[in-house]
């Protein structure tokens, strides 16, 4: 491949303790894909996102984003941790959470300022939170908070986005929203990386599939990667569907 | 008012305000118990700074003390890092060794100079305009008032600067480091802040009343708001109210001073707590008991509703029958039926219910709800 990739993993391999989360995994995610990351709970995907955002220290390994580490990466990165890891009581306003996405550029002690605003607006308008940019958090339905974090990581205007389940528990309109948006992404030349838990929807939203159960499976554009064996694999027998058309796979 | 009078007040007042602006990040990060922790341990440090310069108010002591505090942070965290303790025994471990050792420290060695348990752990405040700050042969004010002065502006500056920084790292700590907006180099920030806060009021309040200050006022300030600046603004009036107040009360009472100021804070946070417009005790118990009797009157829609244009229409439509069908007791189903008839869902007809346009909207909505 010519291109350097968006996201290139070396034999990582992370531990707590003496468990390991992540063994030897590598993974390259080439520019411009949706790519979705599989595999059953326990199996180390929010760990890989946070091994990529350096928020966990490897035990091994390396990691690259855009062919240099992330340490001088950081701007081309955003992400979007799961809903439930912040304080949604947090006394604040819709406008004021996504404007947070605009103090990496910010950096140290600067504020932000008009035109932070007017981008964190902007981004409120592409995920149809306009009218609620000065709700209080406090307020907002699942479904809403989810939109509110997309928003505060579109306004990071990055190339790269970490996504760490951002279908779990939305309502239907917003998961149209979600998708529509990471397509958005893509079409602007966008690399979107997804925890997903949802094996029905990984084909019709993803061009791309990570299968991973603390060791890579498989990595590959979903229709070579996303067989009935490689979820077996995965998933060790315990699927108990496919997409129609093919088997279901019983243990 | 007293010249003195005044100056304690001013040093009350600056003390407040000092302890509310970070005890409002330490109530959001809900390290609440660390300001406990920090202020205590500080003990040992002040004695030992005490020994070297011999002065409560010299900045060398609050700087020296202060770090104690740090000391404190650092043993909880690798304490909880060994993953064989959690973090509120971690801190309720930490704290006590080191105050102890401060303990022993004052009844050993300092017991001929003016430094003793009471004065540590209470304060005391009426003895604060003794001590006088002279510049060049002029007498320039007591010493706790320039203090607390410098304390309460280094705070200021500390929280304008950071502000954007301090919030990110209370609320998602996780973006923040993914920002390259350490939290670590924040939250140590904060607990260098606690604890220069805690040894600069430990003379005027004492260390345990310390911990009053920077918790009481913003746990009332939260209830009382829902935006991060408006609940800074409140924390250091209710710090600064409860401060004066207190004053006053145990000028009344002829009472502590610092268990005053303590106690007004604790009945700000009190008063905070019933009456707040939104999160209060008694707007809560109004607000389910609207939600109550709008559930009920819905219900009662809903009932007139599925019922409507059938045969047992007329039949299931009586007041009396009420009580029969949906298992009400009829004064319930009576009050039941005269709040719906104020809000226009239900009307009488002949001694039977029937649905208005808008309680049948209302129904609807709510079953489809």
């Amino acid at each position: 491949m010519s291109e350097t990739p968006a996201i290139e993993v070396s034999d990582l391999t992370v531990a707590y303790g003496a468990t390991p989360v992540l063994w030897d995994v590598d993974l390259t995610v080439p520019p411009g894909v949706l790519m979705a990351i599989v595999g059953p709970n326990g199996a180390g995907k929010t760990t890989l996102i946070k091994a990529i955002l350096g928020l966990i220290r490897p035990a091994a390994g390396r990691v690259l984003v855009q062919g240099r580490p992330y340490d001088v990466q950081r701007r081309l990165v955003a992400y979007v941790p799961q809903r439930r890891t912040v304080d949604w009581d947090f006394p604040t306003s819709v406008l004021d959470v996504v404007t947070m996405g605009r103090y990496g550029a910010l950096g140290w002690i600067r504020r932000p300022g008009r035109r932070d605003r007017r981008l964190a607006l902007e981004a409120l308008e592409q995920v149809g939170m306009t009218e609620l940019a000065h709700r209080q958090i406090s307020q907002l339905s699942g479904g809403q908070q989810q939109r509110v974090f997309l928003a505060r990581a579109l306004v990071q205007d990055a190339s790269v986005y970490l996504m760490d389940e951002p279908f779990a528990g939305v309502d239907a309109t917003t998961e149209r929203a979600i998708v529509h948006l990471l397509r958005r992404l893509r079409e602007t030349g966008r690399t979107v990386v997804v925890v997903h838990h949802d094996l029905q929807t990984v084909e019709e939203y993803f061009d791309w599939a990570t299968l991973l159960n603390v060791r890579r499976i498989a990595s590959g554009p979903v229709d070579e990667v996303f067989t009935e064996q490689n979820l077996r694999l995965t998933y060790g027998g315990r699927v108990a569907f496919l997409a129609e058309g093919r088997s279901a796979v019983v243990p | 008012m007293t010249a003195p009078q005044l100056e304690i007040q001013a040093i009350a007042a600056l003390v407040a305000a000092a302890c509310a602006l970070p005890g409002v990040f330490l109530v959001l990060r809900r390290m609440a118990l660390i300001s406990d922790a920090i202020s205590h341990a500080l003990l040992p440090g002040i004695v030992l700074a005490f020994f070297l310069v011999e002065d409560l108010t010299s900045p060398l002591l609050v700087v020296g003390a202060a770090s104690t505090g740090l000391v404190t942070v650092l043993l909880v965290e690798l304490l909880k890092r060994t993953e064989l303790v959690r973090e509120d025994a971690a801190i309720g471990l930490v704290f006590p060794v080191l105050f102890s050792i401060g303990v022993i420290l004052i009844t050993r060695f300092a017991g001929d100079v003016h430094l003793d348990v009471d004065a540590v752990l209470l304060g005391e405040l009426a003895f604060a305009p003794f001590d006088r700050f002279v510049v060049a042969g002029y007498d320039v004010g007591p010493s706790a008032l320039w203090l607390m002065s410098g304390i309460l502006a280094l705070n200021v500056t500390f929280i304008v600067l950071l502000y954007k920084e301090l919030k990110l790292a209370t609320f998602d700590a996780a973006l923040a480091t993914a920002l390259g907006l350490s939290p670590a180099l924040v939250h140590y920030g904060l607990m260098a802040l606690v604890s220069v806060t805690a040894v600069g009021a430990f003379d005027a309040v004492g260390s345990i009343l310390v911990v009053a200050l920077m918790i009481a006022p913003p746990a009332a300030a939260y209830l009382l708001t829902d935006r991060l600046p408006v609940m800074l603004g409140l924390a250091t009036l209710l710090g600064v109210g409860s401060a004066l107040g207190g004053y006053w009360l145990a000028h009344w009472l002829d009472a502590s001073i610092a268990g005053s100021m303590a106690g007004a804070a604790g009945i700000a946070f009190a008063l905070a707590f019933l009456l707040a417009p939104e999160r209060g005790l008694v707007s809560l118990a109004r607000r389910r008991l609207r939600q109550r009797w709008e559930f009920a009157q819905g219900a009662l829609a809903i009932h007139l509703m599925q019922h409507e244009g059938s045969p047992e229409a007329a039949e299931e439509s009586r007041i009396e029958h009420l009580n029969r069908h949906l298992r009400w007791d009829p004064d319930f189903a009576a009050r039941v039926v005269r709040g719906a008839q104020r809000r226009g869902l239900v009307a009488r007809v002949d001694g039977s219910l029937a649905l208005t346009d808008r309680g049948r909207a209302v129904a609807r909505e709510l079953v489809v709800r």
